[in-house]
């Protein structure tokens, strides 16, 4: 492994420094209340009061290092008590004979440790005091794809979600090398069976497309090169940690984007990030991420060659991005869609929700096309417009209505169910007469079982939430507050200031406003 | 505003009152004379890329045998259509309706200078674009944007198991995303007409408001079938498909997709599961649609991004391929075989076929001779259909 270059704080020094071509007023301009809300939207979930009140006032350059300074490396949650186990993988080997019903186990509880490492997740997304941490791992989560559909093992997952997001905001380099070696991702695309004389492609071709330089920027034959340099990364299946196999791995030479030599993985790896258009490439992924939609090629080469000429350090890209211009131009304040881990965080967050359970969020997220851990493909959720369809809008809206929804029942906290009780296989009598309908029917019924159990145990109270804006009792000013805070473009309903506050506050959050930031 | 969504407005917004015959004659001068959108089009897309060679197999090849020690399907499990091919045996259940004519075979269905990513390649099919030619809009939205769907329509495509909108993308296109009938007609609640904006992803969303107010207006849930539906995902996918088809309100294009097919390793055991999906999907798609009256009027296609390559990998499984195998079903195909398999001693330098039937060819089969609309248009240049259909 290299050396981390201790580069953050000298770069960002140098980079404000030796910034002639960006006008000062921009960087040295101080955050009105709606600027702050925007960035702390963009880089965090559902700001609250509190927050944009901290950060108005700050320059842009203040925000921005004040926002890099304060992100954690680690989660501050603790995972699932399996997690720590030392012992070998319990993996039912495809040569050995394991019984129908070792399978079975063996796949229930994976499916059980899985939906717990979603739980716990959303967990560190609603306590941790580094949004933009966990901002940064999802997106390398969207980055570097593992899904345990093909993994299996919620253990490889977790050590997976710890390595990314002890690199989220590090060095994009060493991240790229972790993660070439990172067990989950060995398995999910093939690394394991890429061995000299047959190679497997899957690895080099994704590294290539999707991980670093873009499609279009390197050859069919870079690709079969390549694989060939990674043979030999895979994984000791008992412990479940990286081995580098030297007996499988093809040691001739290989000529990858024009350099030959007896190249091997992590050489490959070099040569892709010596590359202008892998910093071009993943800008351009953030500037999708943080700044609009559509990105100013001639702002994303200024920010990719700092970027690159800071060792791939992350927070310099970053810090590009959140001063540049455009990150804080009118035109784009509202266009990007939230995902629905940003709506149903961002919601929790924003008014101060703290549910007993959490997964049943990850659920409603899953629900509506964001299952953590399980992304749909190999280059991730595409995000923006495709976060909408009719389905996932109506999703989006179900789950809002029901958080604001007046509680006739008046059963509150008391229904928290524990996490067995959630998590727990139905009963086989009731599963053992079902037609494939039934089936479905009884599957929708036990989610909304457990989503009614997981909205239950939170409760949005609107005199304490109001009272943070300290407007007392003026009822245009309490509806324009709200209003302010809650939404990135103007409602395209105005909400009736006369309403209850509860019925105010769904009013806005269920205008199409509100799917945006 | 554009007629299509100014249409639209018309038909979901009861706070605009417009004179009855305004909206009748446009409605009217969207529908050109000759096209026929009552003839449904149901796409299965099997993502990932089904291994063509050992769905539609060469029995007979030596050179089959050679390029798969591991993967071939054995000989004696086949299921002869010809002296030189057969199908997976999992494919089992389609056999009475290729008996009965109703299968169409096209074999190497592809395209030149083919791109072996799965997003590119799908992007590619779902666009009906050159190799090297990058397209916005899916066929679909274009054919839909020159020769409109009547507006009576609950909605131009409804898409169930994957919300991605592949050939609907982009333009005015009516698409709905289900994942069943009964949850969405219950949700439909939700959406409220609201206004227009300059906003690109508010306007998007906007958009989808409309859509399914105009849908969730049209569509019932209420049709039951006798026919049985598999206990799969995919079956309870056709099961929806179904019921969105019973509707009396049309739609011109169902698209149902079935993932899992990128089998680089392990591949026997998955692609003989998903084919056997496939296979029992389409059987009871068919029983329903028998019910209904509906079979003769609806056309089956499958397509993916790629094949898979003809020499399997070490980790018993395929890589990415090119052209493939796909099947054409209805009450009205011409069932045989179609195209040609490619030969397998004749491979391109990276060890993938070349294609016999250019996939535009299909998609003017369903633009020219199915919904009797332009396909030059749409598809960006003539190509000639496959007569797979009978007239």
């Amino acid at each position: 492994m290299r050396i981390a270059p201790a580069l953050t704080g000298l770069a960002l020094a140098t980079m404000v420094h030796a910034a002639p071509t960006q006008p000062v007023t921009s960087a040295a301009a101080a955050l009105g209340y709606d600027d702050a809300r925007h960035l702390l939207n963009r880089v965090g979930f559902g700001a609250t009061q509190a927050d944009v009140e901290r950060f108005a006032g700050l320059t842009r350059d203040q925000a921005a290092r004040k926002l890099l300074a304060d992100t954690r490396t680690t989660a501050v949650t603790p995972p699932p008590a399996w997690t720590a186990d030392s012992g070998p993988l319990r993996y039912p080997r495809a040569g050995e004979k394991a019984s129908e019903a070792e399978k079975k186990m063996f796949q229930q509880e994976q499916i059980r440790e899985g939906l717990q490492l979603r739980g716990w997740w959303v967990g560190e997304m609603l306590d941790t005091p580094s949004p933009l941490t966990e901002r940064m791992t999802l997106f390398w989560h969207n980055h570097f794809v593992s899904s345990q559909q093909k993994v299996r093992l919620a253990k490889l997952m977790y050590r997976q979600n710890v390595t990314l997001r002890a690199h989220a905001v590090g060095n994009f380099g060493e991240l790229l090398h972790a993660i070439g070696r990172d067990p989950a991702m060995v398995i999910y695309l093939d690394s394991a069976q890429n061995r000299k004389g047959t190679p497997n492609e899957n690895f080099a071709r994704e590294v290539m497309e999707l991980f670093t330089l873009g499609e279009g920027s390197y050859s069919e034959q870079d690709v079969k090169e390549a694989a060939r340099a990674f043979t030999g990364w895979s994984l000791d299946r008992s412990t479940g940690e990286f081995v580098f196999r030297r007996f499988i791995h093809d040691s001739s030479t290989k000529t990858v984007l024009g350099r030959a030599g007896a190249l091997d993985g992590d050489q490959v790896l070099d040569i892709l990030l010596a590359q202008p258009q892998t910093a071009e490439f993943i800008t351009r992924k953030l500037w999708r991420e943080f700044v609009s939609p559509d990105p100013d090629e001639a702002e994303v080469k200024r920010i990719a060659r700092r970027f690159r000429d800071a060792h791939y350090d992350i927070k310099v890209a970053l810090y590009g991005l959140l001063t540049a211009e455009a990150f804080y131009s009118a035109d784009n304040r509202g266009t990007l869609v939230k995902s629905p881990i940003e709506l149903v965080v961002g919601t929790l967050r924003q008014f101060d929700l703290k549910p007993g359970q959490t997964l049943p969020f990850a659920m409603a997220a899953a629900g509506m096309g964001q299952n953590l851990f399980s992304p749909p493909n190999v280059k991730g959720w595409p995000g923006q417009d495709t976060w909408i369809n009719s389905t996932t809008l109506l999703a989006r809206k179900q789950f809002l209505d029901r958080v604001f929804r007046v509680d006739e029942t008046g059963t509150g906290m008391a229904a928290a169910p524990s996490e067995t009780m959630l998590t727990k296989p139905a009963p086989k009598q009731a599963l053992a007469p079902a037609g494939a309908q039934d089936e479905e029917k009884l599957r929708q019924a036990q989610f909304r079982r457990a989503m009614d159990r997981g909205l239950n145990s939170i409760q949005f109270d609107s005199t304490t939430w109001f009272a943070h804006f300290g407007a007392g009792a003026d009822a245009t000013r309490r509806a324009g507050d709200a209003t302010r805070l809650l939404l990135a473009t103007a409602p395209q309903t105005a909400p009736d200031p006369r309403s209850e506050p509860l019925a105010l506050v769904r009013g806005i959050v269920l205008d199409v406003s509100y799917q945006l930031k | 505003m554009d007629r299509r969504s100014f249409l639209r407005l018309a038909a979901t917004t009861p706070l605009i009152a417009l004179p009855a015959g305004v909206t009748a004659n446009l409605a009217w001068a969207g529908a050109p004379s000759g096209a026929d959108y009552r003839n449904l089009v149901v796409l299965i897309e099997l993502k990932g890329g089904n291994d063509g060679l050992n769905t539609l197999v060469p029995y007979t090849d030596p050179a089959y045998f050679a390029l798969r020690p591991k993967l071939a399907i054995p000989r004696d499990q086949v299921i002869a259509l010809t002296d030189s091919v057969g199908l997976h045996p999992a494919l089992e259940p389609l056999l009475p309706l290729w008996k009965n004519r109703e299968v169409a075979v096209l074999q190497g269905v592809g395209y030149p200078d083919p791109n072996l990513s799965h997003f590119r390649s799908i992007e590619i099919w779902d666009t009906a674009s050159n190799s090297q030619e990058y397209l916005q809009d899916g066929w679909l939205t274009r054919t839909f944007d020159a020769t409109p769907t009547p507006a009576t329509f609950a909605a131009d495509g409804v898409l169930i198991g994957s919300p991605d909108l592949g050939p609907l993308a982009g333009g005015g296109t009516r698409a709905i995303a289900l994942a069943n009938t009964e949850q969405f007609l219950r949700q439909a609640r939700f959406a409220a007409p609201e206004g227009g904006s300059r906003n690109k992803a508010l306007q998007h969303i906007l958009k989808v408001e409309a859509d399914i107010l105009q849908a969730a207006s049209r569509l019932s849930a209420n049709q039951t079938f006798s026919t049985e539906f598999p206990s799969t995902g995919f079956g309870n996918a056709m099961r929806t498909a179904a019921q969105v088809i019973a509707n009396q309100a049309g739609v011109a294009v169902v698209r149902v997709t079935l993932s899992g097919f990128d089998t680089h390793s392990g591949q026997p055991g998955t692609q003989a599961r998903l084919l056997g999906e496939l296979a029992g999907g389409i059987v009871a798609l068919k029983g329903a649609l028998d019910e209904l009256g509906k079979w003769s009027n609806t056309l089956l296609l499958t397509y993916a991004e790629f094949g898979r390559r003809p020499r399997e990998n070490l980790s018993n499984g395929s890589d990415h391929g090119t052209s493939s195998v796909h099947f054409a079903l209805g009450g009205r195909v011409a069932g045989g075989l179609y195209g040609e398999q490619p030969p397998l001693d004749r491979l391109s330098g990276d060890g993938n076929p070349g294609h016999a039937i250019d996939f535009r060819s299909v998609y003017a089969t369903v633009l020219d001779r199915w919904w009797g609309v332009p396909s030059q248009g749409p598809l960006g240049g003539r190509f000639a259909p496959v007569p797979m259909l009978r007239t």
